[in-house]
């Protein structure tokens, strides 16, 4: 008798299953750790008081990345509480025999972009890190979700998690992306239908012709967003892409252990049948670049439409008109036009390669406009070096701006890189939540095009008025 | 770390009546920056609470002295957005020991789970009662109570059943946690890694 069809998803999670407990979660065995400096020190504190030990140090990898800050990386860390928290890593890491990747070494960068660089994601991997943005590597078809401190401590005494297994929904986005779409485009398009907690209580898999023809760089700017429709996580089945993206990378498998990797990857899709708690389609041809108005990421919109009225935007009243009350905007406004102080390209979910590229595109033969300031902030070490190895910096020096040294930057305002209250920023990070960026700071989330079309005029631009044809 | 027990709470209760309060509120991020796990209650809602000259802001709930109490009553999607625990030793560190809303983000509710802290979801409509009760009588005292899976609104006798597996309810009537349990599997996990791949 044939199995029944499966989902990607329950391929993934089922394997990894060390036991079930009725009525309670599943004891789930995690391939894959990731730690920074932030949400770790507590729980290696825990291990301490408990005289527990990592049972596997070789499957957890520590970078430093919330924290840093993103120029004159080679002087002493100003912040003391900043410098204990980093000093706190590369000690326990050192202590527990864990890789560390800390601030200075050539491998350092944001943990959810050196994971994949560095071939350490893998498909049909359990990833988990203190960091709600480890959703990121399910673009690999991995299952990858953020975790609490007390989690890192199990994972670090137990290599497992116990969690209830999640429902499960496809996102399906058919057809072609129009010019100046990007991935970034896409996935606030899907937030802002489904909202902020669209997705809560599920486990995503993006599936059909847009998530296909995505590059892996798109696909884990997807990925990476999930959490922000409350999802558990996303992924997308690995293909020939996925594969082609992993081949040589230096923690990739290689040689008969990548022909052995290889087989089982491509299993991993779901099967023709399967059955979902939930199913949404969209068509390419109904997004356009996209952008926020309010203070949640679901809060976003066409970029030539009007800010919503509150009975179309759902939920409660008050609550939309605190929202907007924040940002200074009102109801039925056009976004277009409206002043940028702030310009942040960067984060775990558009600091890669293709997404300055996609910058350099639109700032290339101009200037950046003079009231703007503007962080442009690789995502690590080694996008930092493409970025000069492929003429950008250049570009970029030729119009204006300034190249800063790898980290989280401006995205969380944890470091030295704040918008200052009552400031309005473009930003290519993920969350546009009250504060974000620093107390006051009034953030709209967008593409890194219309991020670089902000950073030139001045205003919010429409990125394809300045596209050639 | 060890954490009270849970059983019965009889408790007034703070009202919270706005929707997606997200974890970069109940703490930003700029208070993350410890190695230990204390004094998180001082910033809980940092940024709606003070000034930024630390003066408190008057019109705060938490800054209200005829709102006290162990329950925290929130708008639907309480806790969305990061991961950070932080969130939760926030509110617990501040003296909540149940948090309720009509709706939770995931990670918010497991990270609540682990460290003591009960989320009771209820229905929209019950939590609109809560709501009204608590304006008409901030007084109103509930009784959450995690053995028999009850809210109720003590005053009117108006009461809701919730939901939570028996595995979490165990742990949290016993003060027990994951590690402890996990340690006890250590053989079962041993051999069940040396037979994956990765």
């Amino acid at each position: 008798m044939s199995q029944a069809p499966a989902t990607l998803f329950d391929k993934v999670w089922d394997s990894h299953v060390v036991r079930k407990i009725k009525d309670g979660p599943d004891v789930l065995f995690i391939d894959r750790h990731f730690i920074h400096e932030v949400t770790s020190p507590v729980a290696f504190l825990g291990l301490e008081q408990r005289h527990l030990k990592v049972m596997f140090p070789e499957k957890t990898f520590a970078t430093a990345d919330h924290n840093t800050p993103t120029i004159n990386q080679h002087l002493p860390v100003k912040d003391p509480l900043s410098a204990n928290q980093l000093k706190a890593l590369e000690v326990n890491a050192g202590k527990y025999g864990i890789s560390h990747w800390g601030l200075g070494n050539p491998k350092n960068g944001i943990v959810h972009v050196v994971g994949p660089e560095n071939g350490i994601t893998l498909p049909g991997m359990t990833i988990v890190c203190g960091d709600s943005h480890t959703s990121t590597h399910g673009a690999f078809g991995a299952i990858a979700f953020g975790i609490g401190t007390s989690e890192v401590e199990m994972v670090l005494s137990s290599q497992c998690i116990m969690q209830p297994k999640p429902k499960k929904m496809r996102i399906k986005v058919d057809g072609q992306l129009g010019k100046g779409i990007t991935p970034k485009d896409v996935v606030l398009f899907i937030i802002s239908r489904l909202t902020a907690a669209g997705a809560t209580g599920y486990f995503v898999e993006f599936a059909g012709e847009v998530f296909e023809r995505m590059s892996m760089e798109g696909r884990m700017t997807v990925c990476n967003m999930s959490i922000e429709m409350g999802a558990r996580g996303g992924m997308i089945a690995p293909d020939e892409t996925t594969f082609s993206y992993i081949k040589g990378r230096e923690k990739a498998p290689a040689g008969a252990d990548w022909d052995k990797a290889l087989a089982y990857w491509k299993t991993l899709k779901t099967d023709e049948g399967s059955v979902f708690d939930l199913e949404h389609h969209f068509s390419a041809a109904d997004i356009e670049p996209m952008i926020t108005y309010g203070t949640n990421p679901g809060m976003g919109m066409g970029i030539t439409q009007h800010i919503p009225l509150a009975q179309a935007a759902g939920g409660s009243k008050a609550t939309y008109e605190k929202s907007l009350d924040y940002m200074g905007f009102h109801e039925d406004e056009a976004m277009l036009g409206k002043k940028v102080d702030y310009v942040f390209i960067g984060s775990c979910t558009n600091g890669r390669i293709e997404d300055f590229r996609a910058f350099a595109s639109i700032v290339k033969n101009r200037k950046k406009a003079d009231h703007v300031t503007a962080w442009i902030v690789p995502g690590s070490h080694i996008v930092e070096q493409q970025i000069k190895d492929e003429g950008i910096l250049d570009i970029l020096t030729a119009a204006g701006f300034q190249l800063r040294q790898p980290g989280c930057s401006a995205c969380l305002a944890m470091n030295d890189d704040k918008v200052p209250a009552g400031k309005y920023a473009v930003s290519t990070s993920n969350r546009n939540f009250e504060g974000r960026q620093g107390p006051g700071a009034r953030t709209m989330l967008a593409s890194p095009l219309v991020a670089a079309a902000a950073a030139v005029t001045g205003v919010v631009t429409d990125p394809r008025t300045l596209m050639s044809e | 770390m060890a954490y009270d027990k849970f059983t019965v709470l009889k408790s007034t209760a703070v009202p919270m009546p706005i929707e997606n309060v997200d974890t970069d509120q109940i703490i930003p991020a700029r208070f993350l920056k410890a190695t230990e796990r204390k004094g998180f209650g001082d910033n809980l809602f940092r940024d709606w609470r003070y000034n930024p000259d630390d003066t408190p802001k008057k019109d705060f709930v938490l800054n209200n002295p005829i709102y006290t109490g162990k329950i925290l009553v929130g708008g639907k999607n309480f806790g969305s957005g990061s991961s950070r625990e932080h969130a939760a030793w926030a509110i617990y560190d501040y003296g909540f020991r149940c948090v309720v809303s009509s709706f939770f983000a995931d990670i918010f509710k497991n990270n609540s789970l682990n460290i003591g802290i009960l989320p009771v979801q209820v229905s929209a409509d019950f939590l609109d009662k809560i709501f009204r009760a608590i304006e008409a009588d901030p007084k109103t005292v509930l009784e959450v109570n995690l053995p028999d899976q009850t809210i109720t609104i003590l005053a009117t006798a108006e009461s809701e059943s919730f939901d939570i597996n028996s595995y979490k309810k165990h742990n949290l009537m016993n003060g027990y946690d994951d590690i402890d349990y996990l340690q006890a599997m250590k053989e079962d996990i041993s051999a069940f890694a040396a037979q994956r791949i990765y």
